[in-house]
């Protein structure tokens, strides 16, 4: 068995969740503070993904990223690099898919987040930054962690997007999801099951973590 | 020295708040949802007055015509919070060392030791805030702020997280542990007893309004306006027509007194306490009957519910059990008040 599937959702899925995690807390906490009304807007915004089909979200990419596109064609044209059918294509699907994930989780935990201690903070002339380092995001870890490990979780499990901005080339794109609909869709049903156990054992691994997690927290 | 001077519009009402402070204790007495708290934020740069100046020492915190707005973190103003705001995912010693951050590195321990000596905090170090009782929270917070070193000190209803027989042993120590601190201090409270015993003087805040700044005692025998009457605890008051220099005719409870308090042209309330009215004897001035209307048994105390003959609102008086006990319950009973007791105010209730 060529465990290349494997390896590449598992880098995918790592790097985008690096990306959404960073990118997600910074979001929460600036949208958190701005007024309701562009408050409102940029969440829905933000939230879209979550809701719309992946092959929308797929489709949306390639009007951008694709060779004969703006962003892709400029790419094309100052680095010769193509943008799409890459296996770090996968990237930008993902994180755009995972992204409201751990934006919501986020700003739910900053939101539940009592502003009296960053003030306690500020009045002990701490910085802001040292507050936000070792009070914020501490008192945050939970719904914040929660947030990393269902994004990644999420990113595992994507096929809608990838396949459409990665394509299906084993050995150079294939992902798990799509080893196992181009398996099944060969009539490899014996290899097809094999992968859908490695996802559902990696899955399963990944919520055990996440109880696990919950439970030392309420023990603390 | 404090001297604040701010405007600001908020939703319901506007702040307009003036005092000034010469270290020691400077209570801020008021009810809930007066601005007291928001007065408070504004002094430590939590908030932003629309127009105003505030002034520490040598050193101008905000001043809206010079466009000065120092940050919080700058202006060195101590604030002991409500909830005590410790960092929960800190220990006690932790908590302590985040507010010597500003210390050199070197001296910083020594600072923390030393705060945890003079706030009997020892033992306590290696526990997280949530694993504290109420008072030692607010030990640990005061030491925080303390540790900080401000130039002020903000305390904002410290006791009002704390059950009544712990909010006395906190006040004893709140005392003590103060007594050292050579900066001004504002004490924020709705209780005008916290604030008599604490403070020596009071700034009452009444919708948003700061009134003139009395000492504790002046608050209790002369407050001047109605508003920092009723925040004193005063129960009766009296529209009144001014007679004389010293004498006042008392509408709703058609009597004339005289009183020592300055009769001025402003004059338009008396206000009298329930425990300041006895039972006359003959030959004092201020005299006059009123019918009994009920009788409630307080705690320590019966309560009267009086109404003056000729007026048209109740009296409440508080006299002693057994001195209530004694007088086999009249219908009608003498009262008098001493002309000192008779408070000339300003103002409407």
């Amino acid at each position: 068995m060529d465990w290349f599937p494997l390896l590449n959702s598992l880098r995918i899925a790592a790097i985008s969740s690096a990306v959404v995690f960073f990118l997600g807390i910074a979001a929460a906490y600036y949208i958190a503070r701005l007024p309701r009304a562009v408050k409102g807007a940029l969440d829905v915004l933000l939230t879209l993904p979550l809701v719309l089909p992946p092959t929308v979200v797929g489709y949306l990419l390639l009007l951008v990223l694709g060779p004969r596109r703006v962003v892709g064609a400029w790419a094309l044209e100052t680095f010769a690099l193509r943008l799409t059918m890459q296996w770090w294509s996968a990237v930008f699907a993902v994180s755009i898919v995972t992204f409201p994930l751990m934006y919501r989780t986020a700003r739910g935990a900053f939101e539940s987040f009592d502003e009296t201690l960053a003030d306690a903070g500020r009045t002990l002339g701490l910085p802001n930054r040292w507050i936000f380092w070792h009070v914020r995001m501490p008192c945050c870890r939970q719904g914040i962690l929660a947030g990393a490990v269902l994004s990644f979780a999420r990113a595992l499990g994507e096929y809608g997007a990838t396949s459409m901005v990665a394509g299906y080339t084993p050995g150079r794109t294939a992902t798990i999801a799509t080893e196992v609909y181009q398996l099944w869709r060969t009539g490899n049903d014996a290899l097809a099951l094999r992968w859908v156990l490695v996802n559902i054992a990696i899955s399963a691994v990944v919520l055990l973590a996440v109880n696990l997690l919950e439970r030392r927290e309420g023990r603390r | 020295m404090l001297s604040v001077n701010i405007h600001k519009e908020l939703e319901d009402f506007t702040l307009n708040v003036s005092f000034e402070t010469e270290g020691g204790i400077l209570g801020l007495l008021g009810a809930s949802g007066c601005g007291k708290s928001m007065t408070l934020k504004c002094i430590a740069g939590l908030e932003t007055p629309d127009r105003g100046r505030i002034v520490l020492g040598e050193r101008v915190l905000f001043d809206s015509e010079k466009r000065i707005n120092m940050s919080p973190q700058r202006r060195r103003v101590g604030y002991l919070f409500q909830q005590y705001a410790l960092f929960p995912n800190m220990t006690v010693r932790q908590n302590l060392f985040a507010a010597v951050r500003r210390l050199p590195q070197a001296k910083r321990a020594a600072a923390v030791e030393e705060k945890l000596r003079a706030f009997r905090l020892e033992g306590l170090e290696p526990l997280y805030p949530r694993q504290l009782s109420g008072g030692q929270q607010q030990r640990v917070a005061l030491a925080r702020a303390l540790a900080a070193e401000p130039d002020a000190l903000l305390l904002d209803e410290p006791f009002s997280a704390l059950d009544s027989y712990l909010r006395w042993q906190t006040e004893l120590e709140l005392g003590e542990l103060l007594r050292p601190y050579a900066g001004s201090v504002l004490f924020v409270s709705h209780d005008r007893d916290e604030v008599y015993r604490l403070c020596r003087n009071v700034c009452v805040l009444a919708d948003g309004r700061s009134g003139e700044t009395l000492s504790v005692r002046d608050l209790m025998a002369a407050p001047g306006t109605v508003s920092a009457a009723l925040i004193s605890g005063c129960k009766n008051f009296s529209r009144v027509r001014r007679v004389d220099a010293t004498h006042v005719h008392c509408i709703n409870w058609g009597v004339t007194l005289e009183t020592s308090q300055e009769v001025s042209n402003v004059c338009s309330y008396a206000g009298m306490r329930a425990h300041d009215l006895h039972i006359a004897k003959g030959g004092e001035p201020n005299r006059f009957d009123a019918r009994v209307v009920r009788v409630i048994e307080d705690t320590f105390s019966t309560i009267l519910m009086l109404a003056p003959e000729g007026g048209n609102s109740l009296l409440r008086m508080e006299l002693p059990k057994d001195e209530w006990a004694a007088m086999r319950n009249p219908e009608v009973v003498l009262l008098g008040i001493a002309p000192q007791n008779v408070m000339t105010l300003s103002g409407e209730l």
